[in-house]
């Protein structure tokens, strides 16, 4: 080889290094789970590239149970630059300096977002991250196992909820009617969120301040007792999580079932289900003055503290919960975008899911935004697990709960 | 004689060779640890609006205090002193069964290693799966075998979910100690055996005068290595049971993990290992002290 070609070479190779220097990687971490399926993440994440081809970016997905863990270790290297994170986290993350507070969305909107999406991701008048996954919990039921016990519809409050369930174990039909997900675990507490609120119950007022002994949260917990000593309530459900619950329920083995919005494709899931057609799914019921309540199981997309990209991290985060993304996958996550709920192709995609959801979202309660909130929570699941167990009254229980709020919100 | 000519002595080649290990020994192990004990003496809450405050003791005092501390510690004690009895005993009756001759040892030697081969998290999971109260193994023997009536949930009862973990942490460690004990069986004297049954030793006696004295040593090193891991045990309990139920399995570790990443309480959590380590360390003195004083008595 002569120096010259050798010089020339060596220019070309500079000058294609220059060029690709003007494309920028992100990191973006999601989650291997319910809601939106790994191969919708990489398909939209092409569509962004394809439309930004200066912004790479670079995909990880973990299971929900790492997904805390991994934003909190990463967030001084600044590993990733988009974080899917969740509801809970939201004001332990701002207060801790874990995530960034994001620019401000446009009034309309911000209004066409459902509400309690989008509170979820406020802290403190600032916002921390945009809507992204949006679920919630909805009452499913087994179709032919009510129809057999001679009920036409799915039960409007939970007293009425708890009859049905009565005449069905009664015929036999199934064991044990309900099914839930009261595992020590995220789950318990959102099976409560629900319940407390249907009930007329909260666990926090406005402020922030606990009000663990209001009437409706004791009597939440008592519903839950009394469906467990009734034989109501399957006893395993104290072991189970949303899995579980939903491997339950296809297999025909429960009347009724609390869960997210997957339950539904799971139960017409020839693959898996025994109860291929048999799904119901209805508006969660309430009690007294309460219609019904479900609790929030949204997940934001965030940009974490120590990114070095926060504008690009920001373009991609508005793409992937732009209605275009959002309106795609409504099989597997139903839109943040409440104007996408009459559009043709959602509506067909899931037409008995799509219905409900447009109602039950109007009922969304969020667990409580405090900073001290993952503490709180696995308390609260240690002692509703005590009541459950009947080692504690639900009395005692729930003055307990307050008692460690209290002390949790007067720490400095 | 290529290195002398360049004007490297012996000694700083020996260095700049082991400098590489001690950068990567200081970065991962000593720098930790010395950040650790610094965050158990300051307010380390990434929510506290005292952050990076010194506090002396004031976490120690604080841990020690604590009623979830010592329930901790408590789940810890008998966890270890449960599963160490259990798999010590066990180990060392089926180390006797492999140090017979009969046909076919060799592979079941071999068999016996595969529990302890299988990575923590993997026989978690495979236990989670045996337990599980709709489709698990252990209901579907029993209720074959009518001992059960019925298919129960073995992890929904704080107590029984702790013996539940034990039986499986058991499995996977028990051909720990058995490789251990074959190990030291296969080096007793022969002839002290022969000499005995000659003297009109029965097989107890036998046992009892010599196996078990020849083994104690053997059973020292085993309580002792697996007691620092007892303490320390986290996988088995992450997968199976996340503390549960009412917070039955939460041992120590496991409390200290949360602390940090799920509290952001990295000073308590911080603390929290200190104390799990001093426990550990105090633990070992003992037995090792004990085992000395065994030696000097026999001599």
């Amino acid at each position: 080889m002569t120096k010259k070609s050798l010089i020339i070479m060596v220019v070309l190779v500079a000058v294609a290094a220059a060029a690709f220097a003007d494309t920028v990687t992100i990191n973006a971490l999601f989650m291997k789970q319910a809601g939106y399926q790994e191969e919708d993440i990489i398909g939209g994440t092409r569509d962004f590239q394809a439309a930004h081809p200066e912004i790479n970016v670079n995909l990880t997905f973990v299971p929900y149970e790492q997904l805390e863990e991994k934003i909190i270790t990463s967030a001084q290297a600044g590993s990733y630059d988009v974080v899917l994170s969740d509801g809970p986290f939201t004001a332990k993350f701002a207060q801790a300096g874990i995530v960034k507070s994001v620019p401000p969305l446009a009034p309309a909107d911000q209004k066409d977002i459902f509400e309690g999406a989008l509170s979820s991701t406020v802290y403190k008048g600032k916002s921390y991250g945009m809507p992204w996954l949006n679920d919630c919990k909805y009452l499913f039921y087994n179709k032919k196992i009510l129809q057999a016990a001679g009920f036409a519809n799915p039960p409007r409050t939970w007293e009425e909820l708890a009859a049905q369930a009565k005449v069905i174990k009664d015929k036999k039909l199934v064991k044990f009617p309900m099914v839930w997900s009261w595992a020590q675990a995220e789950c318990l507490t959102c099976d409560y969120t629900v319940l407390s609120a249907a009930f007329g119950g909260a666990m926090f007022d406005k402020d922030g301040n606990p009000t663990l002994t209001a009437a409706g949260n004791k009597k939440a917990l008592d519903y839950m007792v009394a469906s467990l000593k009734d034989g109501l309530t399957n006893p395993n459900s104290l072991e189970f999580t949303e899995n579980e619950v939903d491997s339950t329920f296809i297999k025909g083995d429960a009347a009724f079932a609390l869960n997210w919005t997957f339950q539904f494709s799971e139960g017409q899931d020839a693959s898996k289900s025994a109860i291929v057609g048999q799904t119901g799914v209805a508006l969660i019921p309430g009690s007294g003055s309460v219609r019904s309540a479900t609790v929030n199981g949204g997940q934001p997309l965030s940009i974490s503290a120590g990114s070095k990209r926060s504008a690009e991290a920001w373009t991609y985060i508005l793409y992937m919960s732009s209605k275009d993304f959002q309106k795609k996958f409504p099989k597997n996550a139903l839109p943040i975008w409440k104007s996408l709920y009459d559009d043709k192709d959602v509506m067909a995609s899931n037409p008995e899911v799509v219905k409900v959801a447009k109602e039950q979202y109007n009922y969304l309660v969020n667990r409580p935004v405090v900073p001290f909130y993952s503490e709180f929570s696995t308390d609260l699941q240690v002692r509703i697990q005590e009541v459950l167990q009947g080692k504690k009254t639900s009395d005692q229980a729930l003055k307990e709960v307050q008692a460690k709020a209290l002390e949790l919100a007067s720490r400095k | 004689m290529e290195l002398r000519r360049q004007g490297l002595s012996e000694q700083s080649f020996a260095f700049l060779i082991l400098l590489p290990a001690a950068v990567v020994i200081f970065g991962v192990v000593l720098f930790p640890l010395v950040t650790t004990f610094i965050y158990s003496l300051q307010n380390m809450e990434l929510i506290s609006a005292e952050k990076g405050k010194f506090l002396g003791l004031l976490n120690y005092l604080r841990v020690l205090r604590s009623d979830w501390f010592w329930q901790a510690l408590g789940r810890t004690m008998y966890f270890t002193v449960v599963s160490l009895t259990v798999e010590t005993v066990l180990g060392l009756l089926i180390a006797l069964l492999l140090n017979t001759r009969f046909h076919g040892v060799g592979l079941l030697r071999v068999l016996i290693i595969i529990p302890w081969a299988t990575p923590g998290i993997v026989t978690a999971s495979i236990w989670k799966w045996i337990y599980n109260p709709e489709y698990g193994v252990l209901n579907a023997v029993l209720t074959r075998l009518h001992i059960l009536g019925q298919y129960r949930a073995w992890l929904s009862d704080p107590f029984l979910a702790m013996n539940m973990v034990i039986v499986a942490d058991v499995w996977k460690m028990t051909p720990f100690a058995v490789i251990f004990f074959l190990a030291a069986l296969q080096f007793i004297n022969k002839s002290l055996y022969e000499a005995a049954t000659v003297d009109g030793a029965g097989v107890f006696s036998r046992f009892w005068h010599i196996t078990l004295p020849y083994l104690v040593p053997t059973m020292a090193v085993v309580v002792v290595m697996r007691t620092m891991e007892k303490f320390k045990a986290f996988d088995v309990f992450y997968v199976m049971t996340r503390g549960g139920p009412a917070n039955g399995t939460k041992v120590l570790v496991y409390e200290a993990y949360l602390k940090a990443f799920s509290n952001l309480q990295y000073s308590i959590s911080s603390t929290l290992s200190y104390l799990i380590a001093v426990l550990v360390l105090a633990f070992t003195i003992a037995y090792v002290r004990l085992l000395k004083r065994g030696e000097a008595s026999d001599s």
